[in-house]
């Protein structure tokens, strides 16, 4: 069942005459994890603000079609109701911060506090959430003396605390070491185990391509392509448009070329391509 | 121009040691990576190539200059420094003003001024967006023009902290180009990046820091091979490099030219 509809949306921001995204039509399962991938400026970051209601309430401009989450439409909700069931964590941790809180721990709590949560219950769900993605460490920091990766767990953990039915996380790893990466990426897929609904943007194709459900490929605006990871990730049509692919895929197809890949299908991760090229060349 | 650095340590003042005791020279003209886990000490080392900090123990040359007798200013002179975050260096009205600012600064004027201005902007693509304010570009375009405002300063050394974070598959593709250039013109590059699979295409020597120590520094290929020790500053090393070891090619291979190669070579 669809918890996330969208039917022949079209954006404008106010005062640009292209729109940001054009005619996209999406739906998203419940408990699916789905990852966004496209160049800089092909509207990934203005579907992530669709998908959380800042668009059109916050951002204004000329919204149609239909943007639908468990049924209820964005534009008969306000900002307010929408909230309580789509999270997003900013590309930029630095302007998802409140700025009104000393402690990180505060500033978790943040966002319950606003909805009424029962204090008693608020600790519980803070220190639960600090656990889940490893930051209990900085509970008693300033938010704004953390690293771009800390600011980034905590941007994320801030969301996670609400228990929204849809999480949207808007490139959540960009400033993160390889492990931090890799350990922010076990918690995700583990959110989307649990029965949330992950919609993602990030550039790691191997990430992708290891825990994602679906990719849908997204260039000026547009819907380009949408299947699972290995139809899109090894798609043609990404590298003729600009889009990152996996050092795998393109190692493989310049194989096949020379005789040295010889399966139809082209791998994304290490093991797919350990495992083909052994076996094509019997090494 | 050579940097050498030696038994160099830093300590913030809120007592955390940075650097612990590094030693290192950097020839004329080398391009070397810098990786390592997040807090490793990478931005802290190259903050003292340019003064903005001070060693508490040790000596940073650049050239025959003492990084702790000239000023910030004057050291600009030799090391440009591209910041991870464009925003937090531009801050002209137009590209081609913000791009002009450094080489005036520097002395430099008339013709000479210009054509380090025109050739910046042509190196970064930028040539058609000289009248266009900085903050009306994309983060992508914002980012080749804090590379063209430090490259229009025709320093010996130029530094990139992070410079393909957030950028897309086109655009690191052109910062790759920059990096080219800039070593075909005898520049010494520096670059911190978590991108190691950018590091292996464009790099030649391969610095690991780790806790504020160098835990590697040597040829790419034979930094690349330490998987283990690398593990240990948490750097995966590269996609081709992993894909060789498990093939089990006899030599380590970094990019697709060499690995293709190895793969015919075991056929």
């Amino acid at each position: 069942m669809a918890i996330v509809n969208l039917q022949d949306v079209t954006y404008k921001y106010p005062l640009t005459d292209t729109p940001a995204l054009q005619n996209i039509n999406l739906q998203v399962n419940e408990g699916e994890f789905l990852a966004i991938i496209g160049p800089n400026g092909a509207g990934k970051s203005t579907l992530c603000y669709t998908l959380a209601g800042f668009v059109p309430h916050f951002f204004k401009g000329e919204l149609s079609g239909l943007v639908e989450v468990l049924g209820k439409e964005s534009l008969d909700s306000t900002l307010s109701e929408w909230v309580l069931n789509v999270g997003l964590a900013f590309q930029n941790p630095f302007n998802q911060i409140s700025g009104a809180k000393y402690t990180v721990f505060e500033e978790l709590a943040f966002g319950l506090e606003n909805i009424g949560i029962p204090r008693e219950e608020m600790k519980v769900r803070v220190e639960d959430a600090m656990q889940l993605t490893g930051i209990s460490d900085l509970a008693e920091r300033s938010p704004y003396s953390l690293s771009g990766g800390q600011q980034q767990r905590v941007a994320l953990t801030s969301i996670l605390v609400m228990q929204p039915k849809v999480l949207v996380l808007d490139e959540p790893t960009s400033q993160m070491d390889p492990i931090g990466t890799r350990e922010v990426f076990a918690v995700i897929r583990r959110m989307a185990e649990s029965g949330m609904t992950v919609i993602l943007v990030e550039h790691k194709v191997e990430w992708i391509a290891q825990f994602a459900d679906r990719v849908i490929a997204l260039k000026d605006g547009q819907l380009l392509l949408d299947g699972t990871p290995s139809e899109v990730l090894t798609s043609p049509i990404l590298q003729e448009n600009g889009f990152g692919i996996s050092r795998y895929t393109s190692v493989a197809r310049k194989a096949k070329e020379m005789g040295l890949w010889k399966r139809n299908e082209l791998p994304v991760t290490l093991d797919e391509a350990a495992e083909g090229f052994a076996a094509d060349n019997h090494i | 121009m050579k940097i050498e650095i030696s038994n160099l340590q830093f300590t913030y003042p809120n007592g955390v040691q940075a650097l612990k005791d590094i030693s290192l020279s950097i020839d004329s003209g080398e391009q070397v990576a810098i990786v390592g886990q997040n807090g490793a000490g990478k931005t802290t080392l190259v903050k003292h190539l340019n003064g903005l900090l001070q060693p508490t123990q040790g000596h940073v040359l650049i050239g025959d200059w003492d990084t702790t007798k000239y000023s910030v200013s004057k050291l600009a002179s030799r090391v440009g420094y591209v910041f991870q975050n464009p925003d937090e260096q531009l801050f002209s009205k137009t590209v081609g003003v913000e791009v002009a600012f450094g080489p005036r600064n520097l002395g430099y004027h008339g013709d000479q001024a210009q054509m380090l201005v025109k050739d910046a902007l042509t190196l970064t693509e930028l040539s058609d967006k000289t009248e266009t304010n900085p903050y009306d570009l994309s983060v992508t375009w914002r980012k080749m023009v804090a590379l063209a405002s430090i490259i229009s300063m025709d320093t010996d050394i130029v530094i990139f902290d992070e410079p393909t974070t957030g950028q897309d598959a086109v655009n690191i593709a052109r910062i790759a180009n920059v990096i080219a250039a800039l070593r075909a013109r005898g520049k010494t590059v520096i670059t911190i990046t978590h991108d190691i699979d950018f590091c292996a295409e464009n790099f030649e020597r391969v610095i690991a820091m780790s806790q504020g120590k160098i835990l590697l520094d040597g040829k790419a290929n034979d930094v690349f091979g330490q998987e283990e020790v690398l593990a240990t500053t948490y750097v995966d090393p590269p996609q081709l490099t992993r894909l060789g070891k498990r093939l089990i090619f006899n030599k380590t291979v970094r990019n697709e030219a060499e690995f293709l190669a190895a793969l015919k070579r075991q056929v």
